[in-house]
């Protein structure tokens, strides 16, 4: 039986102080670091094109603060948001934006290809939908080792209307895989509205496969936390896969360098989300009314995180490129000669 | 010593490794009670159970992207394709995903697995079951390729990719299920990157592939009785390439021809022979030569179909006609 449920806010305190500080103050380190970024592009320090993550900061924190270092997670080409939200550096990762010897992938990867093995990140990737496979299969591990990890495969509207997504969901349902497709839905699939690329219900898909199905206010950090929580206990109880479509926006077009988008989205719509619909304003005002924390507090943390992100942008613009021999290095993995003996 | 069938050998590779091994798994369409329709993989499902032996719907790139996030995150994944057609179907999760982990994360990720799959037309099959498709692997950095020639190699070479921390293509010539030559039945392992000369000779030397070799030694037989020397080469491995091997034979003998059933165009032959061709130039007495298969659909008519396929017959004519000078000025 599949069933379909719309989680809200839960008014009253679950969490402790140090919970909830740390969900805000991830999300405001996203929209710092995404800020910087779109900095260095428009500064024309940054090599190549990044597309922002701003807006649906409480996706990436709500799900990846139910996350322990050992689950994984995969992400997109709109993937920092989701770095950030599983316990990434920035220093490490303006370095992999700049293209420098200490970024995650020392350089080699980039703003689209950014990962961070070490808390989970089996990284982002550059072809809509080309993780939902990776996810899926981490989860088959996980399941044929016996760990109790859970893999949560983020992808966008847009992502859906892959193939792939329906034969590895089809594959995780059949086999019972601790894996949750983490569907953030912002309105736009790249330049088109997703109710021009999106026939009939996005959840009702997964239901077909029998997927126990979710949709979620993705604006509201607690609602994606609260969710998931569930979702990844149920998933280590055996009881995956799921899937959930939380509801977002996208502040920035689909890339840095998509700045006139009035042909497809209405500055009066992109106000009223960022006005309205903030969800770190959102959130920030409802630490203060249950006095979790105080406008001084949050200022404060705001302030720490700004100088944190400008000594990070600093070192990186001033960290050393790749040695070029690097170019042909990493092609292949080594693979320990001893092993390939008879016998061994 | 004892001889047993390609198909054979595989199975006895892939359960060895598969004990030696509890982190390794095979996943694809009916391989656990069918065996897959070639009957390769009978028995393992007995012995590993439907853990570790997996049935999976037909949705290829599903389970090869699948395959790539089981090897990321620790497992040992053993792909089944079931014919190399199929290749194409996968090309986003091999060549996009599996391919490039490594490179893309600075030598963080890695992704141990392998996709067995096969090749080889004349067996009736059509356009779209008849493909030799290697050459679009081999053009990706960041994969291996092994094509082995013999139940010998298809064991050693097997285990070799299994072991590697590498993705690895690894086709068998669908023609070969049957065929049976000597393995010892003491472990072996065929490492990646090494020529095998399965004959020597000092008039010309034949370079060949997977089903390829057989043709080749044929083809040496037919000329040997009309005084040509032949050297046959099996480089066993395209990614890596053992080009010193190939060099050696080729610095000695002055002519080659390179056969392969894939495709001519833009295909391994190419390759080999630009390679021969710049780096022992000046040993060359003619050209280097490409023996492909027809750039044309695999057609179903027998008549047609063994057109497209070099013959021994095909090779020794050619052979014939470079060591007697005959093709220096060939266009």
């Amino acid at each position: 039986m599949t069933s379909k449920t719309n989680a809200k806010t839960n008014t009253t305190k679950a969490l402790s102080t140090a919970e909830y500080l740390r969900m805000y103050t991830q999300m405001v380190r996203i929209r710092t670091f995404e800020d910087n970024a779109n900095q260095l592009y428009l500064s024309a320090k940054m090599p190549g094109l990044t597309h922002m993550y701003s807006g649906q900061e409480a996706v990436a924190v709500g799900i990846c603060e139910a996350l322990n270092d050992n689950d994984h997670i995969t992400s997109t080409h709109r993937g920092h948001g989701h770095c950030v939200a599983k316990g990434a550096n920035f220093t490490e990762m303006f370095c992999e934006l700049l293209g420098k010897e200490e970024g995650y992938c020392r350089g080699k990867g980039g703003s689209m290809h950014i990962a961070d093995q070490s808390h989970g990140n089996l990284g982002a990737n550059a072809i809509v939908g080309g993780s939902m496979g990776i996810a899926t299969g981490s989860a088959l591990r996980a399941k044929l080792l016996g760990h109790d990890d859970v893999t949560v495969c983020f992808f966008g509207d847009g992502g859906t209307a892959q193939g792939l997504l329906y034969e590895v969901m089809n594959m995780a349902a059949l086999w019972n895989l601790p894996v949750i497709y983490a569907c953030e839905n912002n309105g736009y699939s790249e330049y088109t509205k997703t109710e021009e690329i999106a026939a009939g219900s996005i959840t009702a898909r997964a239901e077909a496969f029998g997927i126990e199905a979710f949709t979620v206010d993705g604006q509201d950090v607690i609602a994606v936390n609260e969710l998931s929580k569930k979702l990844v206990a149920r998933c280590r109880n055996n009881e995956g896969p799921f899937f959930v479509e939380l509801m977002t926006y996208r502040y920035h077009g689909h890339h840095v360098g998509d700045i006139n988008r009035e042909y497809y989205r209405s500055k009066q719509e992109e106000a009223d989300w960022k006005e309205n619909r903030d969800p770190i304003i959102h959130f920030r005002s409802w630490l203060i009314e249950q006095g979790i924390a105080t406008e001084d507090e949050i200022e404060t943390l705001n302030q720490e995180i700004k100088q944190d992100a400008k000594t990070a942008v600093a070192y990186a613009e001033a960290a050393a490129y790749p040695d070029l021999s690097e170019v042909d290095m990493h092609v292949y993995a080594e693979t320990d000669p001893a092993t390939l003996r008879a016998g061994n | 010593m004892r001889e047993i069938t390609l198909s054979q050998a595989v199975n006895e590779a892939l359960a060895e490794e598969m004990r030696r091994d509890p982190t390794t798994f095979i996943l694809g369409e009916d391989v656990a009670e069918a065996g897959t329709p070639f009957k390769v993989l009978s028995g393992l499902v007995e012995e590993f159970g439907t853990a570790r032996v997996i049935d999976t719907p037909i949705s290829e790139p599903g389970f090869v992207g699948i395959a790539v996030g089981a090897a990321m995150t620790g497992a040992r994944p053993i792909v089944d394709l079931m014919f190399g057609d199929f290749l194409y179907l996968v090309m986003d999760q091999l060549c996009n995903q599996a391919a490039k982990q490594q490179y893309m994360s600075g030598g963080k990720l890695s992704v141990p697995m392998v996709v067995r799959t096969n090749l080889g037309a004349t067996r009736r099959s059509g356009a779209q079951h008849s493909q030799s498709l290697h050459a679009l692997v081999a053009h990706i950095p960041g994969l291996k390729v092994a094509l082995p020639s013999s139940a010998y190699e298809a064991k050693g070479l097997m285990k070799t990719a299994i072991r590697d921390n590498n993705p690895v293509v690894i086709i068998e010539d669908k023609l070969m299920y049957q065929d049976k030559a000597p393995v010892p039945e003491d472990e072996y392992l065929i490492p990646f990157g090494v020529a095998n000369i399965k004959r020597e000779g000092s008039d010309i030397t034949l370079i060949g592939t997977s089903s390829m070799v057989q043709v080749a030694e044929a083809a040496a037989r037919i000329l040997e009785a009309e005084g040509i020397s032949a050297e046959v080469i099996d480089p066993r491995t395209i990614v890596p390439l053992d080009e010193e091997t190939l060099l050696k034979s080729v610095r000695k003998t002055s002519r080659a021809i390179v056969i392969d059933e894939g495709h001519q165009n833009y295909g391994i032959t190419g390759e080999i022979a630009s390679r021969l061709n710049e780096k022992a130039f000046y040993y060359l007495d003619a050209p280097v030569l490409r023996m492909g298969a027809m750039d044309v659909p695999i057609p179903f008519s027998p008549v047609l179909e063994d057109l497209t396929v070099p013959t021994p017959e095909g090779v020794a004519e050619n052979a014939r006609r470079l060591c007697a000078g005959e093709m220096i000025h060939a266009a």
